[in-house]
């Protein structure tokens, strides 16, 4: 009996252990960002682009790569996942899909960037927009059909067969009751995926890759804010050193910031 | 006409089983009447009643056998709704054989919209009319006094016994001619079971029941049939009273009195 006790006591306290451990390095890196990013985190650099010092072009570039790879892949990894859950189910074809799918989540960035490069980068001759958006939009797809998919599992199958008893058509019950149970899940996948693909680096290594200057053509090698910090956090000016600091900050604070978004209607959502 | 629907001789194969899991079962379903169904788990209760409207078809690959005949109103002929292949046929099959089920299953919206989907759907446009129908069936489940001022609020915030007389009010808006309760009473407390008890035999008057139920003491206070089923097989069908007090066969008493399921 009181072996038993003792022995709850023990894990409460390892497990409680590592979790503030895994907190401590979280709290380091934090502190860290805003010890050393706080200092060139002015108004100065929203206004201005790299070339002159400032992050603006690469905020701009960042968010515009991540924004139309977002509006490509959410849409069509939604029509894939209502695939999956409202059709294909158990069928073999959409058991592939859906392993295939959890590979593709577990794929190194790098081979999706590389794998771009492979195919958009090199015909075209050099760097451009197109092919960072095309790297982001394979590594978000797969997230967006497995939430999907899986927020759809969740409505309980009842409410499918109460719309069809009622004499709705199929697709009448999945656009009009389906879909609208599984909102808040749906997109708070696809704020969570968002904020997955806009800190990426390696996936835009070698397909967007980044300039100091404003662009707006998506066929022109394109800014990008983490493969700046890549660059800059190498450089042997300390200037541009703590302004790579500061870019960090912003990112990490924006990435955060949906994070909590995407949890805080997690929590509030209903059913 | 008597009989509102007739299963005559009805196998049913669920896709990739062996055996089926109802067996040549005929069973008569008179017209505003309540036939009770009841059984232990498993029995194919359930199967049979959800059957009635096809709503295995949601998965494909089952296999049918026999007939279920429905009869129609008058002048139009009986069908046989096994028959069914096209979807607007199925639509309409269920809009004349409506469903509750075992757990309250409201839509993801407002009370109001919730009994307006399926009017819409079978083809009710006219706002006045809608707010009519929406009313008078909210009525018929003695829910309009405790919901009429909160129509736009989400269905879902509803009690589980409330719940469920929205989805009963639901089913009844679209003038079934048959209604199919498959335990409807099984997720509610006692207070609500009664309600929807009491509604049930109201509701006879317009409508012809189906009921499966695992609580025999409701098929005794509800029905006027009762049919009883073990592993496939119809054991025994006849008037609730006679089934209660002098079963005619063997397995019938023992699960009546308890000695089993």
């Amino acid at each position: 009996m009181t072996k038993r006790l003792l022995i709850n006591k023990l894990a409460i306290m390892f497990s409680s252990l590592m979790a503030i451990l895994g907190l401590a390095f979280l709290a380091w890196i934090i502190i860290t960002l805003l010890l050393k990013g706080s200092s060139a985190l002015t108004p100065y650099i929203f206004t201005h682009d790299l070339v002159e010092n400032g992050i603006r072009n690469l905020l701009w570039g960042q968010f515009v790569l991540a924004g139309l790879a977002s509006l490509i892949g959410i849409p069509i990894g939604l029509l894939a996942g209502i695939y999956l859950q409202e059709y294909g189910n158990h069928t073999k074809y959409a058991t592939f899909i859906r392993d295939l799918s959890d590979v593709m989540m577990s794929a190194p960035s790098i081979v999706i960037g590389t794998f771009i490069y492979a195919i958009i980068v090199i015909p075209a001759g050099h760097t451009n927009g197109w092919a960072g958006i095309a790297a982001l939009f394979v590594m978000m797809l797969p997230i967006v059909v497995r939430t999907t998919d899986d927020m759809l599992s969740m409505v309980p199958v009842e409410l499918r067969e109460a719309g069809i008893a009622i004499g709705a058509p199929k697709y009448h019950v999945v656009l009009h009751i389906i879909l609208k149970a599984a909102k808040v899940g749906i997109m708070t996948g696809s704020i969570l995926a968002f904020a997955r693909i806009v800190g990426e680096t390696a996936p835009l290594l070698y397909t967007s890759g980044s300039t100091i200057y404003m662009e707006t053509d998506l066929t022109q090698t394109y800014p990008s804010m983490t493969v700046s910090i890549y660059n800059l956090a190498t450089m042997p000016d300390e200037k541009l050193v703590s302004l790579a600091w500061a870019a960090a900050l912003v990112l990490t604070l924006v990435v955060l910031m949906l994070n909590l978004l995407g949890r805080f209607l997690i929590r509030d959502k209903r059913l | 006409m008597k009989n509102k629907m007739e299963i005559n001789d009805f196998s049913f194969t669920y896709k990739g089983a062996k055996a089926p899991s109802l067996k040549h079962i005929s069973l008569p379903v008179e017209c505003n009447k309540v036939t009770a169904i009841i059984g232990p788990s498993g029995c194919g209760k359930s199967t049979l009643l959800r059957s009635m409207n096809r709503i295995h078809d949601l998965y494909p690959g089952n296999i049918y056998d026999g007939e279920i005949l429905l009869h129609n109103k008058k002048d139009e002929p009986s069908q046989n709704i096994l028959d069914i292949k096209k979807e607007n046929e199925f639509i309409k099959l269920r809009q004349k054989v409506g469903m509750v089920f075992q757990k309250p299953t409201p839509f993801p919206m407002s009370i109001f919209d919730n009994i307006a989907y399926g009017l819409k759907l079978s083809g009710q446009k006219n706002k006045r009319k809608l707010q009519e129908l929406i009313e008078k069936s909210l009525h018929k489940v003695a829910l309009w006094e405790e919901v009429k001022d909160r129509l736009n609020d989400d269905a879902r915030g509803l009690s589980g016994g409330q719940q469920q007389r929205l989805c009963i009010a639901r089913v009844i808006a679209l003038k079934p001619e048959v209604i199919l309760f498959d335990e409807p009473t099984s997720a509610l407390d006692p207070l609500s079971t009664l309600a929807i008890e009491e509604m049930i035999f109201e509701l006879k008057q317009d409508y012809t029941i189906a009921i499966v139920t695992h609580n025999m003491q409701q098929a005794s206070r509800v029905s006027d049939y009762t049919a009883f089923m073990y592993l496939g097989d119809l054991i025994e069908f006849g008037a609730t009273e006679t089934i209660f007090i002098r079963p005619t066969k063997k397995q019938t008493e023992d699960y009546i009195t308890g000695k089993f399921g």
